[in-house]
């Protein structure tokens, strides 16, 4: 069959709606455009980074924003070797659930390091800004070590 | 309340990359196993199908949809669908046997996860403002959590290669394994790190396959004639996706669902637990409150192959089996979903 008698069609994925990120997790996000970065308190005072529209174990509606650090100290840690396609660096990094100053729950982003031997539990890191924020999570351009 | 008999299993071969084979070929010789085993002809002869998919697997929305091919869906049956493991389908069709709506069920599962990058895809079902859109995969997870473990002391790496051993030795009488071997803890702690604090052998490996289930009332499988075990116990529970608020070192969802459950009512023969990486199953094994009496994942586990959406289905599959040829009383199926552990099944499962 000569090729001008296939049909085509180009077909791009895409979403038609937009959708508002909501009082808490849009309050956030607008935080990281102006780079900083807020939490929320939840039922047993805990602070909460990034903060979470209702409390896990009592289901209250959380409302009391707390800003916090963009200093912190690393909870765990995975070393990617080989980083994905996907992945936000192309370079060796670790993955990390980081407790910010005046956070009590750690959140999961990424450590940017030259080596494995470089990071450990306990490690301070400092949020490292994109150059331009725009208000998504990738704001935070990975977290970098703080000189010990 | 009236009693649930499992009466069929089977699971497809759990492969790499089943090439051409789309999923409808993957599910007919599974759906064909199961009616054999029971001798009825097709899902005309069942009251209920459920079955259990992934749409992010074939990167289409309602592609489960097409899976009903393989059932054959005119004249018009009852069926439903879960967006989980099809242990969760069969948790349903056990509902709508107990609401007396159906005497017998028809459940099963697959996945082909080899086209895409699978712990890439995964990452999509992430929470989709804070997680999804920094891609972090699910082996990048399951290392954050295994390395609180060791951090705290929870457990050796040295305990994580055991259970690789256990898992590929295991695997040497399953002939549906994808991996199998005669590989020794040193064996496995000699490997190079593959996302540290994970070896490679520490995780599941990326399978094709299905496995599909009949179960029924049991004055149905009196009817029928064929073996059965008993469904004595079934619950299941989910933590907050929250990563960080959760005690990634414990399963506190799987120790409220195995006590609601019961397993704890009796001695355990058997467990055949999904943990999709080595540490896991340790956690499991404590929430389970298991001891040295239980033998678990005598099949090698989805460490030695991970049909995803039918892992948690051939986990009951696989102790009914060993219950029905005698070489168990009692045992346990573990079910799971999401990352580290976030939601979990526990089902317990009994000689006639």
């Amino acid at each position: 069959m000569p090729e001008s008698e296939i049909l085509n069609q180009a077909f791009e994925l895409g979403y038609t709606y937009t959708r508002s990120t909501g009082p808490v997790v849009g309050r956030f996000l607008t935080g990281l455009r102006d780079q900083q970065i807020v939490g929320i308190r939840a039922s047993d005072g805990r602070v909460v980074v990034p903060p979470m529209e209702y409390d896990p174990d009592t289901a209250e509606a959380l409302s009391e924003f707390v800003d916090v650090s963009d200093e912190g100290e690393v909870v765990s840690w995975a070393w990617v070797k080989h980083p994905r396609e996907a992945h936000p660096s192309s370079q060796p990094f670790a993955w990390a659930m980081i407790r910010l100053d005046g956070a009590d729950v750690p959140m999961v982003h990424w450590v940017r390091a030259k080596d494995e031997s470089d990071i450990r539990c306990g490690s301070r890191v400092r949020a490292r800004w994109a150059d331009e924020t725009v208000g998504f999570i990738t704001d935070i351009a990975g977290f970098e070590l703080v000189g010990e | 309340m009236k009693q649930i008999a499992i009466v069929a299993f089977h699971q497809s071969r759990a492969v790499a990359d089943a090439g051409a084979c789309n999923e409808v070929e993957m599910i007919m010789p599974v759906l064909s196993e199961v009616y054999q085993q029971v001798g009825i002809n097709n899902a005309q002869d069942v009251d209920f199908v459920c079955s259990g998919s992934c749409d992010y697997l074939q990167g289409a929305a309602f592609a489960f949809v097409a899976g009903v091919d393989a059932l054959g869906a005119v004249p018009p049956i009852k069926e439903s669908h879960v967006e989980m493991d099809a242990a969760w389908a069969v948790y349903e069709s056990i509902l709508k046997i107990r609401m007396g709506h159906a005497d017998s069920a028809l459940i099963y599962g697959f996945g082909k996860s080899s086209p895409g990058e699978l712990p890439i895809v995964l990452s999509q079902q992430l929470d989709p403002y804070y997680l999804a859109p920094q891609w972090v995969d699910t082996i990048s997870l399951a290392a954050l959590q295994a390395r609180l473990m060791l951090e705290q002391g929870k457990l050796t790496e040295r305990d994580m290669a055991e259970v690789v051993s256990r898992s590929r030795r295991n695997a040497l009488n399953n002939p549906n394994a994808q991996l199998a071997g005669d590989i020794s803890a040193e064996d496995v702690l000699a490997d190079e790190m593959y996302l540290s604090p994970l070896r490679k052998a520490d995780c599941c490996p990326v399978s094709d396959g299905a496995s599909a289930m009949i179960i029924c009332t049991v004055e149905k499988a009196q009817q029928w004639g064929v073996p059965f075990a008993l469904i004595t116990g079934i619950d299941h529970r989910i933590e907050t996706h929250n990563l960080g608020m959760r005690d990634l070192t414990d399963s506190v969802s799987t120790r409220l669902a195995a006590e609601g459950a019961g397993v704890a009512d009796g001695s355990v023969d058997v467990a055949e637990l999904y943990a999709p990486f080595s540490h896991q199953e340790i956690i499991l094994a404590r929430a389970l409150g298991l001891d040295e009496g239980t033998s678990v994942n005598p099949s090698g586990g989805v460490l030695a192959g991970n049909l995803m959406m039918a892992s948690g289905l051939s986990r009951i599959g696989e102790v009914f089996q060993r219950i029905v040829s005698g070489e168990a009383q009692r045992g346990v199926a573990h079910a799971t979903s999401g990352p580290c552990l976030q939601h979990n099944l526990v089902t317990v499962v009994e000689k006639a």
